[in-house]
């Protein structure tokens, strides 16, 4: 039976020959990521449930970095009980501060993402790891918890949908613009329960991190999980990043492999794209909402903080000034080191953005960058919710590193093309 | 019998039902005092014990944070009818022990305030302000036993 990526993973770790759309698998689980907001509670439940196991303590990786470094008394908590955990169980991958990151960014960095295998984690951007021909999805506290104890989870087998990007990317243009447009086509429910799947030349084309950015946003589409074949580039970055464990199988789909529905994208005559509050779903090309005034930049996240995102900003902002209120926040402690071994943290000083440790801060209005009433922050986040990053009142434009930075220099929102 | 909170939306999303500022702590109590706080912030006053909210499509889209279903739960609603969910809010509801009804139409068929009554292994909600009876998929058999068994890890630890 011809299956796709998606169903001939689920089906290996299953332990059966071919499963499809529909079907209800017990899968068993290669790694699990934990983080600082979801990670304590399921803590708790194991132990009120006086469940004291982990199923692998070899296959699970920690990292605060919601709120880290903590914020406040609360969080403060949350983090000592997630260290208390980790070092009591023994978790051998274990991030803590100094070494800790946006999880998003920090597990294909530190060599713990491996195609053919299936993910989880306690966050819903977990999808993030599919770039790297995974199965990975987000979880609950509680389907966290039942992970950790027993390295199982039962999932239904979901629909897949194949998403071509043909083309060649202009100038200008950047996988978050692809994956913003694939959105605003679709709706933020236009994949749900189902997987995402995509392909193509401009998809080729990608480096790792740009196809990590498509991946991440999938669950904006309201999918289960992305995935993206493997490659010579997909090769490249896990020679490079891989450390204890380097052997992987690689799964490709099937060419007579079932797809509930095909899109194609000509990624050659795509624009960069903003999505307008308060849906992901919400994008247009920047010439439909140049001059919108900002009074905020953000620059990071498990979207795009990563270090190609940074030197695409400064490369931007090479010389100029900000206009408005800008935050660069680069997502692992590598970045940030690469940031400045590249000369990019005295580019972002000397152009006035102010630059954070690693933290999901205030893409999710944490902290480190929360807005107030009535005001506007273009941002290279996933999410532009009501309240998002502050104020129920604020308003988050999402866009690319490179819209965001040329937004930061004019104090509204700028096509980046201008700067090129 | 519940009262009805009708919201006559689509992506009904974690930050409005839960905002993050709040996910410092995993108190259901602390969490129900900003239940939907972004959404309506007059949702907690009004809302009694065994309420039901109704709301459009794609329910709970967003963040996998579970402090979403904790905060209704601490908020004591007594269910969510939505034309559907998104995928890993339905999910965390089934492993909280917490009902979830997908009822097509949801927000035509019940209007603010009316009266329901809800029998959730027959797949039948009784309308009684509008003397109407609608029919919904009920949920598998073993998601019904999770939640009567109080979640996930009650379950599994019962077996």
């Amino acid at each position: 039976m011809p299956m796709n990526m998606t169903e001939k993973i689920l089906a290996k770790a299953a332990g059966k020959d071919a499963v499809c759309a529909g079907d209800l698998i017990s899968a068993e689980i290669d790694v699990i990521m934990c983080h600082d907001v979801t990670t304590p509670p399921a803590i708790s439940m194991l132990k009120e449930n006086g469940i004291d196991k982990v199923f692998d303590p070899e296959r699970i990786v920690v990292t605060p970095d919601h709120f880290q470094p903590a914020k406040d008394i609360k969080s403060a908590e949350l983090h000592k009980r997630l260290d208390k955990w980790a070092r009591e169980k023994k978790i051998k991958h274990y991030y803590p501060i100094g070494k800790a990151g946006v999880c998003h960014a920090l597990l294909p960095e530190q060599g713990h993402i491996r195609p053919g295998e299936v993910i989880v984690g306690g966050d819903s951007h977990t999808c993030t790891y599919g770039a790297f021909g995974a199965f990975s999805t987000g979880i609950g506290s509680t389907d966290l918890a039942a992970a950790i104890a027993t390295g199982q989870l039962w999932f239904k087998v979901p629909e897949s949908m194949k998403f071509v990007l043909n083309g060649t990317l202009p100038p200008g243009v950047y996988s978050k613009d692809v994956i913003l447009a694939v959105i605003a086509r679709i709706g933020t429910d236009g994949a749900l329960y189902r997987a995402m799947e995509f392909t193509g030349s401009a998809l080729g084309d990608m480096t790792m991190e740009a196809r990590m950015t498509v991946t991440n946003m999938a669950i904006e589409a309201g999918a289960k999980n992305g995935i993206i074949g493997f490659d010579e580039t997909t090769k490249q970055y896990l020679d490079e990043h891989l450390k204890d464990k380097t052997e992987y199988t690689v799964y490709d789909s099937d060419a007579e492999a079932e797809y509930v529905a095909v899109k194609e994208f000509d990624c050659s005559k795509l624009e960069p794209m903003v999505a307008l509050p308060h849906l992901p779903s919400g994008g247009v090309p920047i010439g439909e909402c140049s001059g919108k005034e900002m009074d905020q930049a953000y620059i990071g996240s498990c979207t795009n903080g990563r270090i190609e995102d940074l030197r695409i900003a400064a490369k931007i902002m090479q010389g100029k000034a900000v206009a408005i209120r800008t935050i660069v926040v680069p997502a692992t402690p590598e970045i940030w080191k690469q940031m400045m071994d590249e000369g990019l943290g005295s580019i972002f000083y000397e152009a006035g953005c102010v630059v954070s440790a690693p933290t999901c801060g205030a893409c999710l209005g944490g902290f480190m960058g929360i807005l107030a009433s009535d005001e506007k922050c273009v941002s290279t986040t996933n999410r532009n919710f009501v309240g998002r990053m502050g104020s129920p009142k604020s308003e988050v434009y999402l866009a690319s590193p490179a819209t965001a930075a040329a937004s930061a220099i004019e104090g509204k929102l700028t096509d980046p093309r201008k700067f090129m | 019998m519940s009262k009805a909170h009708v919201y006559k939306r689509d992506h009904i999303n974690t930050d409005e039902i839960i905002p993050a500022r709040y996910l410092n702590t995993d108190d259901a109590k602390e969490l129900a005092v900003h239940c939907m706080e972004d959404l309506d912030a007059g949702f907690i006053e009004k809302c009694a014990a065994g309420d039901v909210v109704v709301a459009g499509d794609d329910f709970g889209c967003g963040s996998s944070r579970e402090h979403a279903v904790w905060a209704i739960q601490g908020a004591q609603v007594g269910a969510i009818i939505a034309q559907s969910f998104a995928r890993i809010f339905y999910r965390n509801c089934i492993n909280c022990g917490f009902y979830v009804v997908e009822l097509p139409g949801a927000i035509e068929k019940i209007n603010d305030g009316d009266e329901i009554e809800i029998d959730y292994e027959k797949g039948v909600i009784e309308n009684k302000t509008q003397g109407t009876k609608l029919e919904f998929k009920a949920l598998p058999d073993f998601a019904i036993e999770i939640i009567n068994n109080g979640g996930l890890l009650k379950h599994i630890s019962r077996k």
